[in-house]
């Protein structure tokens, strides 16, 4: 093996030194179709001669055929990637690009200015300190522009360059330059951004790109590059109260246990007091642990591994702090959501939260409005679309530790995903706790489900039917309570009829409201497990969203899914409530097996054939299935 | 190495992380965030400097404790034979388990870059080579060394880039990636790639490895060695494994190789670079790309693009 030694050089030593100096600035590009943010990022590349001998061979090659530029090198070439949008002209998808100067290096966010690509937009904005907004001098001002701008405040971007691009083909007027500067000020304000510089140049021919040219005499300003050089950049220097997201909890052996994850916010020292949220513990730093050797201290942006002096409990997504700044915790939350999924969001839906290091249940409760970003009106809305931006109220599944985004991106700023898909549909801003429940401590209930369940001689669970309309879900749910009885255990069973006459009463039958109405019902079941109880329930649940946040609000082995399989037409024939007759004639809207979809269950842990047994042999069976499982016995007393 | 040379203050005050130091923190909590969440993640080792700079920064990750994953290497049984010494001189290494692949319908096919050209050696030998490993060991998470900085076609790749049962890439199921919050859920059969070294550059790698004095393959540095004059790319003869043709001579030149991938296939570069210092210095004055050497990207335009889509990095 070859390990290298360092050169003598002292020049090559004088570099590197350097090197080691310099500091990373990520930003991103932003504007509307045509606006010339490739060519400009082109340029940069070039200019900063990281484009090299070949690309530039194959860029030659590429501006002859594709070029918008006849014989000329076209530089948005070098950053169009995808063939499809080569192909079309647009750019796509978020592109992330690579240059340095002596002073900076840079990592470059490209995105898109299609107005259907809001998400990517976003996606760009997370990451970046600092948006280049481009406005074609021609245009000016455009909604897309103000839409750009209104995304780079939301996700906390503090910089704006605004770059009039196109400035030759205006004949290089200031008074031009001055207008649109003008118009975009006077939205700007309405956003609070905090610096906003503005430069006039010309992408294609390099007018105060990198150097200023000769054309623009009235612009005494900085060339785009040296502003991008020279900006102040906010450094975390350890004022931020300390926030330290637990990512991996390293247990090698028996003699370490050490909480590894990446600094968010200011500093932290060996011997200094520290707690926990959301538990509250409280302990000290024992050992800041890296390959290299221990730290005294750690700052934000660096990985690390802390050993704490006692035995407390901490695991991954728990959240680090000192004694002296601890964090608010809370379940409930308001907060800005961007849909980013062509399955709209819907309200009292759950979806996966991943927050830090934490992944958690979140229920959209009320969507309060959405937010039309062309003129930052609140709309009425129940749903978000693909693109769309609402501020909603979100019930998390836990109490957590959090800060508003604006405090702190990685404890503010989260995804959702969906929970079947596991796709991400949508970002989000932790604004406020709706309800205070800061320094929480959960104190464990000494009579807990356990003591109930023993109580009874029995476990509490729920057995969840459901199936078609007319499938015989009700009968069997009856039959089942009834031998349950009989062999004395304690049993309630919750009735779809019977629930929605009083509890959801409110609710209709629209996918939203059978959603809320699944929720509820769960909920319901679960406490009455928790109880003790062995809670039939009988309800078509016609989606398998629902019936999985059903089994995830219950344990390992507490639920049963029943699947009561009945084909449509056997359905539809029994029918005996005349409910079928009714929707065929269309007196019945979203009627499950008609004009609603019916999603059957994929891996139910029982399935009932109604064409081949007779209720009283489908209640048998199912009992069997549970006294099998061991809910007819008492739990044993180990915990 | 020292705390010094890591810049940590030791005096209290402003400090101000560095480029590399912001990017290997970023790469250390990548690969956190897949041994926290995913159920059998596997490392891909390629043997060459990304894959040397992966495992140095994976160590750093799980220090301590040893690597939480095996290293997999799809052995096309064309490396050069440097590699493979390096290779199982790594293997050596105390905490590490190295998985070694071959896709021996290949074999027996008798698939091999000489005979089949580069594009069918690639195809079968690399990429269904992979599959077959990922396959078989059902990981759901693999690291790979891919930098965006590479190919055009890579600048728009996820970090954490979803592939579906059949290891595709379809650039419609790829999820938006915000801040540092990464979705690694996968359904059953389902995996994601994941690329730790995303946001770093040519250059950052060198100077890391020089930083941190990371070993990497000899044939990275400059030395004399036989060489032939081929369709203009200078090839290492490094056995009998490269038939000669009529009229090639080999003639003993300083070379070294930016990239290392299957030998006849990895063009060698003219230079006096004997150390890591150099070839930074060296590639300072440079004008030309990193993969220019490797024959498979000279392709139509999008090729790496359609490769990546079937599943090749």
């Amino acid at each position: 093996m070859t390990t290298p030694a360092a050169d003598p050089a002292a020049n090559l030593a004088r570099y590197l030194e350097a090197q080691s100096q310099k500091t990373l600035l990520r930003f991103i590009t932003c504007g509307s179709v045509d606006d010339g943010k490739s060519t400009l990022i082109g340029r940069l590349l070039y200019e900063s001669s990281v484009v090299l001998e070949d690309q530039l061979a194959a860029l030659a090659t590429d501006s002859r055929k594709v070029g918008s530029r006849g014989a000329e090198l076209d530089f948005a070439l070098l950053v169009d990637g995808l063939a499809a949008e080569r192909e079309q002209g647009i750019t796509i998808d978020v592109a992330y690009r690579y240059f340095a100067t002596a002073r900076r290096k840079f990592i470059v966010a490209d995105t898109p200015g299609h107005e259907q690509y809001t998400r990517n937009m976003a996606t760009g904005a997370s990451t970046a300190e600092l948006a280049v907004i481009l406005v074609d001098a021609r245009k000016g001002v455009l909604t897309q522009t103000r839409r750009h701008s209104y995304l780079c405040a939301l996700l906390g971007i503090k910089r704006i360059v605004l770059a009039i691009n196109k400035m030759d083909l205006v004949g290089y007027q200031q008074e031009r330059a001055r207008a649109i500067e003008d118009e975009y000020r006077e939205f700007a304000a309405l956003l609070g951004v905090g610096e906003i510089r503005v430069i006039p140049l010309s992408a294609a021919l390099g007018d105060n790109v990198v150097a200023a040219g000769g054309n623009m005499p009235w612009y005494q300003g900085p060339t785009l590059l040296g502003h991008l050089e020279s900006v102040d950049i906010a450094v975390d220097d350890g004022a931020a109260p300390f926030r330290f997201p637990v990512q991996w909890v390293n247990r090698p052996n028996s003699d370490f246990r050490g909480f590894a994850g990446l600094v968010a916010s200011g500093r932290i020292a060996t011997g200094q007091a520290v707690r926990i949220a959301p538990s509250g513990r409280e302990s000290t730093i024992e050992r800041i642990v890296t390959a290299t050797g221990d730290l005294r201290e750690a700052v934000a942006g660096q990985s690390v591994t802390l050993t704490l002096a006692s035995d407390v409990d901490v695991s991954r997504g728990d959240i680090i702090t000192t004694r002296e700044a601890p964090l608010e915790c809370a379940d409930q939350f308001e907060a800005t959501l961007i849909w980013m999924h062509e399955e709209p969001m819907l309200q009292g839906r759950q979806y996966l939260l991943k927050l830090g290091a934490q992944t958690l249940l979140a229920t959209v409760m009320p969507l309060k409005y959405r937010v039309n970003v062309d003129t930052l009106e609140h709309e009425a809305a129940e749903r978000l679309e693909l693109n769309d931006i609402g501020v909603c109220e979100l019930q998390f599944d836990r109490v957590t530790g959090f800060e508003p985004y604006t405090a702190n991106r990685a404890l503010g700023g989260f995804i959702l995903m969906d929970r079947l898909t596991n796709d991400t549909v949508g970002a989000g801003l932790l604004h406020f706790a709706l309800r205070r429940s800061q320094n929480i401590h959960w104190q464990a209930l000494e009579i807990d489900r356990r003591v109930r369940a023993a109580q009874k001689g029995q476990r509490g669970c729920v057995l969840w039917l459901t199936g078609l309309s007319g499938a015989g879900k009700s009968t069997i749910a009856n039959l089942i309570d009834k031998r349950l009885v009989a062999l004395g255990r304690h049993t309630y069973l919750l009735d779809g009829d019977n629930v929605r006459h009083g509890l959801n009463k409110d609710l209709g039958f629209t996918p939203q409201d059978r959603v809320e109405n699944i929720r509820r019902v769960a909920e319901v079941a679960r406490l009455m497990a928790e109880a003790g109880l062995i809670t039939l329930v009988s309800f078509i649940s016609p989606f398998r969203s629902e019936r999985r946040m059903a089994r995830e609000l219950m344990g390992e082995g507490e639920f049963f899914e029943v699947h009561v399989d009945a084909p449509l037409a056997a359905a539809e024939a029994r029918d005996p409530k005349g409910l079928y007759k009714k929707a065929r004639r269309g007196e019945l809207s979203n009627f499950t097996g008609i004009d609603s979809p019916y999603e059957a269950p994929e891996h139910p842990e029982i399935h009932i054939d109604t064409t081949a047994l007779t209720p009283e042999q489908a209640a048998e069976r199912i009992v069997e299935h549970i006294a099998r499982a061991g809910v007819l016995a008492p739990a044993p007393r180990a915990g | 190495m020292s705390d010094a040379s890591h810049g940590q203050a030791s005096a209290p005050g402003r400090r101000l992380l560095t480029h590399l130091d912001r990017l290997e923190a970023e790469s250390i909590h990548i690969f956190r965030e897949v041994v926290a969440e995913c159920a059998k993640p596997v490392m891909l080792y390629s043997v060459g400097k990304d894959s040397a700079v992966m495992l140095h920064l994976a160590r750093k990750a799980f220090f301590p404790a040893a690597l939480p994953f095996p290293l997999l290497h799809v052995d096309t049984t064309w490396k050069f034979r440097a590699m493979y010494e390096f290779r199982d001189e790594v293997a050596k290494q105390p905490g590490i388990e190295l998985l070694v692949h071959v896709n021996q319908d290949g074999l027996a096919r008798g698939i091999g870059p000489v005979t089949h050209g580069s594009q069918i050696h690639t195809d079968v030998m690399k990429t269904e080579g992979l599959k077959q490993a990922l396959d078989r060991h059902g990981f759901d998470a693999a690291f790979g060394g891919a930098r965006r900085d590479e190919e055009k076609s890579r600048a728009k790749e996820r970090i954490f880039s979803f592939r579906t049962p059949a290891h595709r890439w379809d650039p419609k199921r790829q999820r938006p990636e915000l801040w540092s919050v990464y979705n690694t859920r996968t359904n059953k059969g389902e995996s994601v790639r994941v690329f730790p070294l995303s946001n770093w550059t040519e250059l950052d790698v060198w100077e890391y490895i020089y930083r941190e004095q990371i070993p990497i393959v000899p044939l990275y540095l400059a030395a004399p060695r036989p060489v032939v004059e081929r369709d203009g790319a200078l090839i290492l003869v490094d056995d009998e494994r490269l038939p000669l043709r009529a009229g090639e001579k080999p003639t003993l030149r300083s070379v070294r190789f930016r990239t290392l991938g299957c030998y006849p296939l990895t063009g060698a570069i003219e230079s006096t670079a004997g150390s890591v210092a150099a070839i930074i210095e060296e590639m300072l004055a440079s004008r030309t790309s990193e993969r220019q050497g490797r024959v498979i990207d000279h392709d139509a335009g999008a090729s790496m693009e359609k490769k990546k889509q079937e599943g090749y990095f």
